[in-house]
């Protein structure tokens, strides 16, 4: 007995240490939480909490065309909120972690690092041998190629969107003023809304985006879609007199008071709630709105009432106003790890049905090739199409090539831009500055 | 419990496992960290050493200097305000609410048990300015004033920050303090009193004297608190307008983890744990002549 009792009490500080270093070890495992790993038992989605259409979109498919795939591999979404994207991404591919399919990183030089790290999966490849290449619409393809400096797709075009100057047809009309062509034109149309009482824009600058986005296009306008490739390859400087004159510009209307009361308070969906219910007369935006155009509760000017306006062009300008700026919203990845011939068979139904799927259920213009169009499509939704269909060439964003640290810079600066308190020239410097460091 | 004591094993049982948990939550990350600022790269790109390439970009990056000017600028306001007040307010429970001070003590205290999110929500909108016009701008609209976009304008934000964070921890500060004065022996108190001391002299001359050990911890509490800002301001403006109001602490989380770089991200870090251990070692040396008269007494 006694024995027993003394090798007890040497086996207890081993005891105790073991214990102890489990204890410190699940503490630091963290286990795989809400990005989920990639099992092939099941078929993993990580999305954005403010992206509905995506998951409803998945649900649909799993539910009918995907049905055979979803019983191999039921689908399993999660979500997180879109603010701390990228860096969950990061966590999630550090680890080896990330979904089977999620949403990609919103900035395009953090979707490079994980291209080069073997992160995701080279879907140029993958559709190719699951014979499904030709799904893709071309346009949506060359703007995600462009976007990740490959040459190949990473990225599937769950959206394909253009941007311009959605407008209140019945303002303009009221006061007389014509759909703008050229950037005085709209400069003198936004005096002359003010002077009558009319916001002319809505914005919100609190994302900064819908603000620096005007620098971008009017940089693309100004000095030719290469522009800003020519600011990511070092040949130019944001800082530079010609590319500063787009930020003054775009600094002028917010001088002006142009964009409104408080614009860098605003956030995005005071700014879209603004246009809607009748308090602005433009509202620069990409078609991913026509969702909420469509929704009667949230149009209260009627979805025939808003026209499109193009980027307008700027005189003497190498830019032509029918480069369209395009972007494929936030697309979705598939990782390397854990792809499998379950999720073979989902990327394949994914492709094939997604484009249909989404255009009928939520009116959204995907970059798949939709193989039968639903007859009665809102006047907006049209309107997108035919701008995509007859597009000869499209541009990026003003942040697409820029490092990460750049990218959250503008935006953030975006709405001192919007309500006068930074210049061009003090813009500029602190994006270059940001830039410069990456 | 001298043999307990005495015993090596009995205490290798009783702070092994807690040294362990301590060493690998603790110590093992700060290590690691001090090593990351000698490397370039993140966990997914891998990682390469630059020597010391970050800390020349710390020296050159505005932004970093900014964030710094920033971090300085509220830490020294709001220490000033928050011990300030605190002592003020304690003052005024000691001596002249008295034993009737629990429930002011109890309300002032009241912010410090709110979570700081919520704080925020409330500040945000009681200083709207749109969508919604809040309580202070239609208060102004009132007086024919016109709106003021206070989270628009770098000044505004900063002093909307710091009367949240003073109306939050002035409570906390006062109660510390609170602490402090009535440890005064009362026949020293009075023995001033009958010698002719009142008023301002009297906390000249004795209270401050006396409450000088409680009130340089509050002040050390205090500067490495705020040194260390991070929730409060990222509830209320998230760094901005712009990085107006960005501190160290939120600049290198967003340099780590937003923008992919941990070895200078890690660089920033041990500037800011420099600037907090300068910070107490200039207070603890600027006191330390009254401390040892404080002995003597």
């Amino acid at each position: 007995m006694i024995t027993a009792t003394t090798r007890k009490r040497r086996l207890l500080p081993a005891g105790a240490l073991l214990g102890a270093g489990a204890l410190a070890l699940a503490g630091c495992s963290g286990g795989g939480g809400s990005g989920g790993d990639s099992s092939s038992a099941e078929f993993t989605y990580l999305g954005q909490t403010e992206n509905t259409t995506i998951i409803s979109t998945l649900e649909t498919l799993a539910g009918d065309a995907c049905a055979a795939e979803e019983k191999t591999a039921p689908l399993t979404p999660d979500d997180i909120a879109g603010t701390q994207w990228d860096q969950q991404l990061q966590l999630l591919a550090s680890q080896d972690a990330l979904s089977n399919m999620s949403m990609a990183a919103g900035t395009p030089s953090l979707m490079a690092q994980f291209i080069d790290a073997d992160q995701v999966l080279n879907l140029t490849e993958a559709l190719e041998e699951l014979g499904v290449a030709d799904k893709i619409q071309p346009a949506a393809q060359s703007t995600i190629e462009a976007l990740y400096g490959d040459g190949d797709l990473y990225a599937l075009p769950t959206e394909f969107n253009i941007e311009g100057f959605w407008y209140n047809e019945q303002l303009l009309a009221d006061n007389g003023v014509e759909v703008p062509e050229t950037w005085d034109d709209l400069v003198d149309a936004a005096a002359t809304l003010d002077a009558a009482g009319v916001q002319p824009f809505s914005a919100a600058g609190k994302d900064g985006w819908p603000v620096t986005r005007l620098v971008g296009d009017y940089i693309f306008r100004d000095l030719g879609p290469d522009a800003l490739q020519k600011v990511a390859d070092g040949d130019a400087k944001l800082t530079d007199p010609e590319y500063v004159a787009a930020a003054d510009a775009v600094a002028e209307l917010g001088k002006a008071g142009y964009f409104g009361d408080a614009v860098g308070s605003v956030d995005y969906n005071a700014a879209m709630n603004t246009f809607l219910t009748g308090g602005s007369a433009f509202f620069y935006m990409g078609s991913w709105a026509l969702a909420n155009f469509a929704d009667e509760e949230q149009n209260q000017i009627g979805v025939d009432n808003i026209g499109f306006a193009r980027f307008p062009a700027v005189q003497g300008g190498e830019g032509s106003i029918d480069q369209i700026p395009a972007n494929v919203g936030i697309p979705v990845m598939f990782a390397e790890e854990g792809y499998d011939d379950a999720t073979g068979e989902w990327l394949k139904c994914i492709v094939e049905n997604y484009g249909d799927t989404v255009l009928a259920d939520s009116g959204v213009v995907s970059g798949f090739v939709v193989d039968s169009p639903p007859a009665d499509l809102p006047p907006t939704t049209q309107i997108v199409q035919e701008q995509i269909a007859n597009a000869p060439s499209s541009v990026l964003w003003f942040e697409a090539l820029f490092t990460s640290e750049g990218t959250s810079v503008s935006q953030t600066n975006g709405g001192g831009l919007g309500n006068g308190t930074l210049t061009g020239q003090q813009f500029m410097e602190l994006v270059q500055a940001a830039n410069d460091k990456g | 419990m001298h043999t307990v004591l005495g015993d090596k094993r009995a205490i290798f049982v009783l702070l092994g496992p807690a040294l362990l948990v301590y060493s690998v939550i603790m110590l093992f990350p700060i290590i690691w960290s001090l090593y990351y600022t000698v490397q370039d790269g993140n966990p997914i790109v891998g990682f390469e050493f630059n020597g010391i390439q970050n800390f020349v970009t710390f020296f050159q990056d505005p932004a970093a200097w900014q964030a710094l000017a920033f971090t300085l600028q509220y830490a020294i306001v709001l220490t000033i305000l928050q011990v300030g007040v605190g002592y003020l307010l304690s003052l005024l429970y000691v001596f002249w609410l008295r034993r009737a001070s629990g429930l002011i003590r109890t309300i002032v205290f009241f912010p410090v048990v709110l979570p700081t999110v919520a704080i925020a929500l409330l500040f945000q909108r009681l200083f709207e300015a749109a969508p919604t016009t809040g309580p202070v701008n239609s208060l102004l609209n009132a007086f024919g004033i016109a709106s003021v976009d206070w989270f628009g304008t770098p000044a505004a934000a900063f002093w909307i920050i710091i009367l949240m964070d003073l109306w939050r921890s002035m409570g906390f500060y006062a109660v510390l303090l609170y602490a402090g004065l009535v440890d005064i022996p009362e026949d020293i108190i009075e023995s001033a009193r009958i010698d002719g001391a009142a008023g301002w002299k009297l906390i000249r001359n004795i209270v401050l004297p006396l409450s000088l050990p409680v009130f340089l911890s509050s002040l050390i509490f205090s500067i490495n608190g705020t040194l260390k800002v991070f929730d409060t301001v990222v509830a209320l403006t998230a760094g901005g307008p712009g990085n107006a109001t960005t501190p160290l602490t939120l600049y290198m989380f967003r340099t780590s983890f937003s923008y992919g770089e941990y070895g200078y991200g890690s660089t920033i870090a041990l500037m800011l744990t420099i600037l907090c251990l300068l910070f107490t070692v200039f207070i603890f040396r600027s006191t330390r002549r009254d401390l040892t008269k404080e002995g003597a007494l």
